[in-house]
């Protein structure tokens, strides 16, 4: 664990990491084909991009339009971006995907979770989070995209571990 | 060696919830140890959960998944009892699995 006075070096180390990752994920854009989530796979590529948008379009190669019928329980307030307990619930029928992103991340796709039929479309997890970010839930039911965003501000940043 | 993986999953007779807690320290490959060298990335990609011999949960996972992650769902089609399944793998081809017993 990092001492209060570490935290700053980590910070510098954050945005380095994310520059460098933002080129990559340019880098590999062009070659990224349009895939489905029901694809078994482990998303490799959705995963090392950096904008929250191409992660979307990577995952599941169409965008999402917003949501009411979407829960993003997330705190307003992160203490420590190394843990944030956040969580979605929606009442969508025939929910097939959920998703997590978050936009200031070096990486923006979070986490994608599979739900099979007889799942209840609901999750939580804990999310690391560089900084204050907004945090998008995806949510992909009888074959559309719905969305649901949160700010969420972070006073101490997250890859500290 | 004790599983890194604890579960808890309990019936109410229609819906199954269940809660786990993995042991992994989900380096993201940004982070510095004390000497200044880069702690390579090792993660977590992918958790299955099984039941009756069908998936009922597949995670997906990046970097951004806190240390020692944490996930709770829910599933229907199991009775206390049931076995559930669970395993994981991660970036440098570490796994881990074990069964729960529904309760």
């Amino acid at each position: 664990m990092t001492t209060t006075t570490g935290t700053h070096p980590t910070r510098r180390l954050i945005l380095q990491g994310a520059a460098s990752v933002a080129l990559i994920g340019l880098g590999n854009l062009p070659f990224v084909p349009a895939r489905a989530a029901a694809n078994d796979k482990y998303p490799e590529e959705a995963f090392k991009l950096k904008n929250e948008a191409d992660a979307i379009k990577a995952l599941y190669g169409r965008t999402a339009e917003p949501s009411d019928k979407i829960k993003l329980d997330a705190p307003e307030i992160a203490e420590n971006g190394g843990v944030v307990p956040m969580s979605v619930t929606t009442t969508l029928d025939k929910v097939t995907s959920i998703s997590f992103f978050v936009a200031e991340n070096p990486n923006a796709l979070a986490a994608s979770y599979k739900l099979p039929e007889g799942t209840i479309p609901a999750v939580a997890n804990r999310l690391k989070m560089a900084k204050t970010s907004n945090v998008t839930a995806i949510v992909e039911a009888d074959g559309k995209l719905y969305s649901a965003t949160k700010e969420v501000k972070v006073t101490v940043g997250g890859c500290g571990g | 060696m004790a599983s890194s993986i604890r579960v808890r999953a309990t019936s109410n007779g229609d819906i199954t919830e269940v809660q786990t807690l993995i042991q992994h320290p989900m380096d993201t490959g940004l982070v510095k140890d004390p000497k200044g060298e880069l702690i390579p990335a090792h993660y977590i990609q992918e958790v299955k959960f099984a039941c009756n011999g069908k998936d009922v949960f597949v995670a997906n996972w990046g970097t951004a998944i806190s240390k020692d992650p944490y996930i709770k769902f829910s599933f229907r089609g199991a009775k206390k009892g049931d076995d559930l399944a669970i395993s994981w793998t991660d970036n440098k081809g570490g796994s881990d699995q074990t069964t729960a017993k529904i309760a």
